[in-house]
């Protein structure tokens, strides 16, 4: 019995670590207010939304495999919150029966432990297959209509009802009956254990020749401590197979649970963007190597979530671009843009719908932020030193088709060496197949990228009207030069600087 | 007391008068150990080599043959013939089985003389007869099918054949394995309820495991941790089993009564020259194993002339048997060289820049010549070694430094005591030498131990940062240590036959976080 929600081949993974930059994706891109409202206040839907959302996928069919369930429960919330109870109640019946399995627990009592898990969660995967011999309606995709045809076919009444036969066996009320035969050193090996039936145990007894039995001396330490052992040896194999089916169903709860978890999180989150007016999408998902990103009035979900007024969002066409330079005044929503885009894609990546009215858009091999920080201002010296050495960490670990979200970066130092570091940087992750979004208030790095005319460079600024009012829209549009040093200049030299008139040229 | 005893037999001293074959190791009987490691084993890291290569194998104490050079190349070509015939899978895994074979029937005899119950240590007697039996008939089997080439195997071969045809150790086959067959055929059923335990002839019951296994099939999907809760094997019978198994010995009386006859009639099993086998091949057997996970890396391993005349030496594809051990494991390169010597070259001088694989290619050069003298393959693709009498090193210790005076005087002292004991026929090692003294100093004091060692007409290596040293006649050939034409601060670890050039080497600075654009593109392609 498989759950398989959230992957067509494989159970949730409980247990891979965060990626290496998971902590720096949370303080950038205002993770935790999303999870604040994917959670509603529980601790197991917030851990499970916050791993689903770090761990993304990065194939564009398992993420359609994702999208495909969740389509199912947008359509009919009830069903996820009842299977959601069902998986809960599975998982409880462990403290239920207090089960705890002791180190080299023996046979024996990891049989009537066993027994006693087992008729408790029997009981409760009837009442899951009562969910899906009802076939609810609407449901459409692969991974919950293969849930509950195995639950059907594998959960069968003539089935559990063998099983209840056989737990009740299981508790050997009769003895043990065991053959052998003889071992190294003539001790007994191959031992097997028999069924015992009742004709059989009423010949076998009495009709043994006398002197074919003894008794082992409840006195004798040594002796009752070695029949123990004998015993353990004929069902050890059984043991251990109840002891194992009682762990596969419990992990069955356990999966269920963890997997609906995720689901349950993702009707939360779009009961509170509608709630707020906020459009979403399922997005279609592109192989990484076609590098499309198409969007309809994207938007940060992160900021959605703390306004009390409608967002707005800004239209993006980005097909074929590998860097995205952003440029213009501050408070002009180039970060939000930039977290926007970022969350996004995680979101993306999880088969999550995307905050945006439509998106396309490629998978990416990983999100990689390196924002300004404010707080690593205590040590002055060490200011580029610790933007140097993020960015090294992060040259590790990123890969060909990642995405590298650039917030001001190499702007502790002055202009003209924060942007030959930058320029070196961003050029060598483009080549080599990184997409990079860059925004940054520094004009010689953003005019020298766009001198170069890369057709894969695509130049954005954050819309101001000719009146200067602010839009907090993102628009295609060339760096401009701030005109505060020139004016300067201006005003002291009464003439222009050469260089910068060159440079705009 | 109608109990066996096992003890050793010698074969009929007739059998024995036209058997030659004595040991795998040796030609001549015997082979040589050595309990206490050479002095030069420290220096060249030949300690670290054999503690390795011993450990493999720590039942048998090995250490001792790797610290016994061997004094001819008859000898030694009585080894390498061996390894060259175990290189062949057939006989590599015969010759294992075999000495396999050996181990259990000492440790079955081992078990059966520490049992308290006479139906086990019966048992053990009988189960130890057959493992020999079918020892002895393996290994003759399997090299009569696979012929060796050796003469240790071949004799070996022809010692085991001797004694498959005598009509004693016929007997005590037949024997086991009729004994083994009767026991081998009781089936009993036991029936534990309570305490009470009854043991019965076994009915038609079907196998309950399997069915709960099939039952439970669908709620198991494999991966689910273990509880299989076997109770340990206490390898000795309890109590319970014993009564059990008297039980069984009193329905079947017949078979029990052959077990205990068979072991009043064989009292004695192994003959000592097999039984000393089983330790020698383990000699070989460490050895391929180390050889192996390394060859496995692609390094290379070769069988050396080894021998007195003329007097020259030469390698190829050469490299520190230790150090490769250590680099393997992190999964680096190993650099090859190579040296030679001959006519009338006498010393190799190494000089180039520190950390540049100088005192590598120094240990290499020792290694290889003791390793030749074990007879085992030596890490080089080709090689023709010089069969030294004794093999010298000095190198600076590291702790030494502190007393200067006190370390010069030392070093003097050391070096006239290899001087003294140096033969024509000696190798010497020295490695870098009064580094501690001015450049005039070890410009002077070099030159004159230089100058006594060619007088002295042995071979050498010496390692130094003199490059005086390098050129001083036609006896000494200059080796240096090289580094890359365009990187002055990265070393090849190739150490090449060319003139000392006295280059300085500066270490370039690495760019602080790599972020440079070759670098970032660099790691990007990895």
């Amino acid at each position: 019995m498989k759950v398989r929600l959230l992957h067509a081949d494989r159970d949730v993974d409980l247990v891979s670590d965060l990626p290496g930059n998971a902590e720096a994706l949370e303080q950038d891109l205002g993770i935790d207010v999303v999870l604040d409202a994917m959670a509603r206040g529980d601790a197991f839907l917030r851990e499970r939304a916050e791993r689903e959302l770090l761990l993304g996928l990065d194939d564009p069919d398992a993420i359609g495999y994702r999208q495909d369930v969740l389509s199912d429960f947008l359509t009919s919330p009830k069903l996820a919150h009842q299977l959601y109870d069902l998986a809960i109640q599975g998982v409880e019946t462990r403290r239920e029966a207090r089960l705890i399995w002791l180190p080299n627990e023996s046979p024996d009592s990891q049989i009537s432990k066993s027994l006693r898990m087992l008729v408790l969660l029997v009981d409760v995967l009837r009442r899951l297959r009562a969910i899906a011999d009802a076939e609810p309606e609407h449901v459409e995709s692969v991974g919950l209509t293969r849930l509950f045809a195995t639950l059907r076919s594998e959960l069968e009444d003539a089935y559990l009802r063998e099983v209840e036969r056989h737990l009740q066996e299981l508790e050997f009320k009769q003895g043990l009956l065991l053959t052998a035969e003889l071992g190294s050193g003539n001790r007994g090996t191959n031992y097997v254990l028999r069924r015992l039936r009742r004709g059989i145990l009423d010949r076998l007894t009495p009709d043994l020749p006398s002197g074919s039995s003894f008794v082992v001396s409840k006195r004798d330490e040594y002796g009752m401590r070695a029949l123990g052992e004998l015993q353990a040896r004929g069902l050890a194999v059984v043991a251990n197979a109840l002891a194992q089916s009682t762990d596969h169903v419990l992990s069955f709860f356990t999966v269920l649970r963890a997997e609906l978890a995720f689901y349950v999180g993702c009707l939360n989150l779009e009961d509170e963007l509608r709630a707020r007016g906020a459009p979403v999408c399922i997005a279609e998902a592109h192989r990484a190597a076609t590098r499309s990103l198409v969007a309809e009035d994207l938007y940060d979900a992160a900021l959605a979530l703390h306004l009390e007024r409608p967002i707005v969002g800004s239209d993006l066409d980005a097909n074929e671009k590998r860097l995205l330079v952003v440029t213009g005044p501050n408070e002009g929503g180039k970060s939000t843009f930039l977290r926007g885009i970022g969350l996004a894609q995680l979101m993306l990546q999880a088969g999550m719908f995307v905050p945006a009215r439509s998106c396309r858009a490629s998978v990416v091999s990983g999100v990689f932020t390196h924002f300004k920080r404010e707080e690593d201002a205590t040590m002055a010296s060490g200011k580029l030193d610790e933007e140097l050495q993020r960015m090294a960490e992060i040259v590790h670990s990123i890969r060909p088709a990642g995405l590298l979200l650039c917030n001001e970066s190499f702007a502790s130092t002055n202009e003209a060496e924060g942007s030959e570091i930058a320029q070196q940087v961003v050029s060598a992750l483009v080549e080599e197949g990184v997409c990079v979004v860059y925004v940054t208030h520094m004009y010689d790095l953003a005019a020298s990228l766009r001198r170069q005319e890369l057709a894969t460079a695509l130049f954005l600024r954050a819309e101001r009207r000719s009146d200067g009012t602010r839009t907090f829209r993102i628009v295609r549009g060339d760096p401009e030069p701030t005109s505060y040093g020139t004016d300067s200049f201006r005003r002291i030299f009464g003439t222009s600087p050469r260089g910068i008139v060159r440079a705009v040229e | 007391m109608s109990e066996a005893q096992p003890q050793r037999l010698a074969l009929d001293e007739e059998i024995r008068e036209e058997i030659s074959f004595g040991s795998i190791l040796s030609p001549i009987g015997t082979p040589a150990e050595i309990a206490e490691q050479p002095a030069f084993f420290r220096d060249l890291n030949l300690d670290q080599i054999v503690a390795a290569v011993s450990r493999r194998k720590p039942d048998y104490a090995l250490e001792p043959y790797f610290n016994a050079p061997l004094e001819s190349s008859d000898e030694i070509e009585y080894r390498q013939e061996v390894f060259r015939d175990l290189e062949r899978d057939e006989i590599r895994a015969a010759a294992g089985q075999f000495a396999e074979r050996l181990w259990r029937v000492r440790a079955y005899l081992g078990s059966s003389q520490k049992q308290q119950y006479k139906l086990e240590r019966e048992r053990w007697i009988l189960d130890a007869a057959l493992q020999y039996c079918q020892g002895v008939a393996g290994i003759r089997e399997a090299l009569d099918e696979h012929p060796p080439g050796s003469r240790g195997l071949r004799g070996l071969r022809d010692f085991a054949a001797r004694l498959l045809d005598s009509t004693e150790f016929e007997k005590l086959r037949t024997d086991a394995e009729q004994v083994a067959d009767a026991l081998g055929r009781i089936r009993y059923a036991v029936r534990i309820r309570g305490r009470r335990v009854s043991v019965g002839e076994p009915g038609d019951e079907a196998d309950y495991t399997q069915e709960v296994e099939r039952i439970f099939d669908r709620f198991r999907q494999g991966g689910e941790p273990d509880h299989l809760a076997v109770p340990a094997d206490t390898g000795s019978m309890d109590s319970v089993e014993a009564q059990i198994a008297q039980l069984v010995a009193r329905r079947y009386r017949q078979e029990f009564a052959l077990l205990e006859s068979f072991c009043s009639s064989h009292r004695s099993l192994v003959d000592p020259t097999l039984a000393r086998f089983e330790r020698e091949i383990q000699f070989y057997l460490a050895w391929r194993e180390h050889m192996a996970e390394l060859s496995a890396c692609g390094l290379p391993f070769c069988h050396p002339v080894v021998a007195t005349e003329p007097k020259v030496t030469h390698a190829e594809g050469a490299y520190d048997l230790a150090l490769a051990a250590k680099l393997k494991a992190d999964d680096d390169n190993v650099v090859l060289n190579g040296f030679s010597l001959s006519g009338k070259e006498r010393v190799l001088v190494v000089t180039g820049p520190n950390q540049g694989g100088k005192t590598t290619f120094a240990r290499m050069f020792g290694q290889l010549h003791h390793l030749g003298r074990l007879g085992v393959p030596v890490p080089a693709s080709e090689a023709r070694l010089f069969l030294a009498d004794r093999l010298f090193t000095h190198f600076e210790r590291q702790e030494d430094v502190g007393a200067l005076h006190g370390k010069l005087d030392d070093e003097l002292i050391r070096v006239k005591e290899i001087l003294e004991d140096a033969t024509a026929q000696s190798i010497v090692i020295v490695n870098e030498v009064f580094a501690s003294t001015t450049l005039a100093d070890a410009v002077l004091l070099g030159g004159e131990v230089l100058e006594r060692l060619i007088e002295d007409d042995c071979l050498a290596v010496c390692v130094t940062f003199v490059d005086e040293l390098a050129s001083l006649g036609e006896e000494t050939v200059s080796m240096v240590a090289e580094v890359e034409t365009d990187d002055p601060s990265k070393r090849t670890f190739r150490i090449v036959r060319r003139q000392a050039d006295g280059r300085a080497y500066a270490f370039a600075v690495a760019a602080k976080y790599g972020l440079s654009y070759e670098r970032i593109r660099d790691y990007l392609r990895r």
